[in-house]
């Protein structure tokens, strides 16, 4: 403030101040107006559908300010809702299991390979997620790989199949929140200094200890962002249960679409996004508060 | 109780110590014996294998051939978490999702050592950090955090501490009060420690003896003041402090002081001081055992007659000359400021002497001014 009195003199002091000041707001004002027309309209209607009731005529609704929406919604689709959570969470720890490793190979052994293998680990995203959930579906159809082989070596009857299971939904979930995971896993691995893994070796621990006493506590956030990152998108969603899925592994997004599209009850289906969105925010802040991340990223 | 130095201790013995990265030669056929509890210093310019060489005792690198032994074991393969050895490396490496306590116990807990909260408290009172045990790393200043990388080793009784340019992130203030500091430290718990720098000065004020590196191979081993005053080449004499080094021919060496011949000019070289392998030489003096004086005065020793002073810098201590010579060398010569005689100034014609007990011979065959170039930050 001093420099610009100084340079512009007192004359001018008040324009340059109230320009200055203004600044920051106005480069901030095309995020706020897009914020403002596609987060918080959409929200407020949401909420305000969520609690009114069928008026003259189909998908015409009147504010009745039923709160009993909620309760109507829970007890229909309580078993979707915590199906959403367990194959969320399933998904979630397999893509971890499989993700951990491979990103350690790449952020440490990888060498002059490491951009190549990247670009494959995104390399999925060239293509549609639709159209690598329905790939799936032959992957693990009657005619595909998985199914021949498994049959070949007896492990399953010629009965047995693997589309329209929970194991199938679980896969194409995972497979499909992969690269969340794999991506901030391996940002938050590559960025630890190869000298603290040195000093732990240095002080006695053998290369497991130096991995569960240094590694994964300095990898923490990574493994935050990319749990968080895959479990939130995976519990909302609904594609995998319907192309891989059959009518009793629906998922609470599949209620949610099928509300809203097909039996056309907005107010149910506004209700049961609200609850969704609620209980992921909750079991979210517990988790990162778990976690205690805070003095690491 | 499993102590690390039980297991091995003694001289730190390296032999054929060799390690190459490609076509690179890092380390190259290195003997080296370090005495147990004595405080080493290697010394040398960045690239000089000192680095290469510390972290093949760690177990960090492996050796292309060669041997390492502490007294009668040997490590030479050994993994790191099994060798009496912990590093204070550069930048500290301090684990920053642990408290400055964890830190310093991380040692002992890994080798099941029961009294942890025993040694722990004593390691932070020998670098007088206790009050700062709860805290995390990153809220430690870097000097703090030198310390606790200090005690952090050191709690664990190692055979051998190596220091990897432990001092090289701190400021010029800081540093002379932390070279003070190791050299107690050492003298306290009689630890064997190697250390590695590129900085002389840091060498010399805590190290018995230093090595003093160059392209893989030892230049010279000996005392801080034996480098210094009996350089053996032209690279010790320039990387340790200054040298003025002029070229000569040895005319007779027959008795304890040789006569050396410099641009037409007779002088006295000690015979033992004589380290060139012909008559070929390179006489060497310090810059500050030089006297100048106007020309016409009285002096004794080894005399120089037709320098011109070319530059005078007084620097509060002592006035530094540049004295041209006759053959067109440039001598520097570093005069105390204690007699009250007015400082001479640029031009005026001089006359140089010095003892003769003082003058050194190299081979003459050397580079002038090798390990000049090669100097870090002169402060």
């Amino acid at each position: 403030m001093s420099t610009a009195l100084m340079h512009t003199g007192t004359h001018e002091k008040k324009p340059v101040l109230t320009k200055k000041k203004l600044l920051p707001y106005w480069l901030l004002a095309p995020g706020i107006v897009w914020l403002f027309i596609f987060f918080l309209v959409p929200i407020y209607q949401l909420i305000s559908t969520s609690t009114q009731t069928q008026g003259y005529g189909i998908g015409t609704y009147v504010q009745t300010y039923r709160f009993a929406n909620f309760i109507d919604a829970i007890t229909s689709s309580r078993a979707q809702l915590f199906r959403s959570f367990e194959y969320a969470f399933l998904a979630t720890s397999f893509a971890l299991i499989i993700s951990y490793p491979l990103a350690y190979a790449v952020a440490f052994k990888s060498g002059r390979w490491k951009n190549t293998l990247l670009v494959l680990i995104v390399a999925p995203f060239f293509c549609s997620f639709l159209l690598r959930t329905v790939a799936w579906e032959q992957i693990l159809g009657e005619q595909g790989v998985v199914i021949k082989t498994l049959r070949f070596l007896h492990i399953m009857g010629a009965q047995g199949h693997l589309t329209a299971t929970p194991f199938a939904v679980v896969a194409g979930l995972t497979y499909n929140f992969l690269p969340f995971m794999t991506l901030p896993l391996y940002a938050s691995l590559e960025r630890i200094d190869i000298r603290m893994m040195e000093a732990s070796g240095d002080l006695y621990a053998n290369a497991f200890t130096t991995f569960r006493r240094v590694t994964v506590p300095l990898s923490m956030p990574g493994v935050v962002a990319g749990t968080l990152l895959t479990f939130i998108p995976a519990a909302g969603d609904y594609i995998n249960a319907e192309l891989l899925g059959n009518p009793g592994t629906k998922m609470i997004g599949n209620v949610i679409e099928a509300r809203y599209l097909a039996i056309v009850d907005y107010p149910g289906a506004a209700a049961l996004s609200l609850i969704l969105m609620v209980t992921i925010m909750i079991l979210v802040m517990a988790y990162v508060k778990r976690a205690g991340t805070e003095e690491l990223v | 109780m499993v102590d690390a130095s039980s297991s091995a201790h003694g001289d730190l013995i390296l032999k054929n110590l060799t390690k190459s990265f490609g076509e690179f030669i890092a380390v190259d056929d290195l003997d080296l014996v370090i005495p147990e509890g004595s405080f080493f210093a290697l010394l040398g310019p960045s690239g000089c294998g000192k680095t290469t060489t510390l972290r093949m005792v760690a177990g960090l690198e492996e050796p292309t051939s060669g041997t390492i032994f502490i007294g009668k074991s040997e490590i030479t393969y050994e993994k790191p978490y099994k060798r009496p050895v912990n590093t204070v490396f550069q930048n500290y490496a301090l684990f920053p999702h642990l408290s400055i306590y964890e830190n310093i116990a991380f040692g002992l807990r890994r080798r099941g050592v029961k009294n942890v909260d025993d040694q722990v408290q004593k390691a932070l009172d020998l670098v007088e950090l206790t009050h700062l045990a709860s805290r995390k790393p990153n809220q430690l200043s870097g000097g703090q955090q030198q310390r606790i990388a200090l005690a952090r080793a050191i709690v664990n009784r190692p055979a051998l501490l190596l220091l990897d340019e432990p001092l090289g992130a701190l400021d010029l203030k800081l540093r002379r009060a932390m070279q003070i500091e190791l050299k107690w430290i050492q003298t306290e718990v009689g630890i064997t420690f190697v250390h590695v720098t590129h900085d002389q000065e840091e060498a010399m004020t805590m190290a018995d003896t230093i090595a003093v590196m160059n392209e893989g191979k030892i230049e010279q081993m000996g005392s801080p003041a034996d480098l210094y005053d009996n350089p053996r080449t032209s690279f010790v004499a320039n990387f340790l402090g200054q040298s003025n080094l002029i070229k000569g021919s040895i005319l007779d060496a027959s008795g304890n002081s040789a006569v050396v011949d410099i641009f037409g000019t007779k002088i006295g070289l000690p015979v033992d001081r004589n380290h060139a392998h012909d008559s070929s030489v390179l006489v060497g003096i310090r810059p500050e055992k030089i006297r100048i004086a106007p020309v016409g005065t009285q002096m004794n020793g080894n005399i120089l007659e037709g320098g011109v002073i070319s530059d005078a810098s007084y620097i509060g201590v002592s006035t530094q000359y540049q004295v041209e010579m006759p053959w067109g060398q440039e001598l520097m010569v570093f005069e105390q400021n204690d007699d009250g005689t007015p400082p001479l100034s640029k031009g005026d014609p001089v006359i140089l002497s010095w003892s003769p007990i003082f003058t050194f011979g190299l081979a003459g065959d050397q580079d002038v001014n090798a390990g000049s170039e090669a100097h870090p930050e002169i402060e």
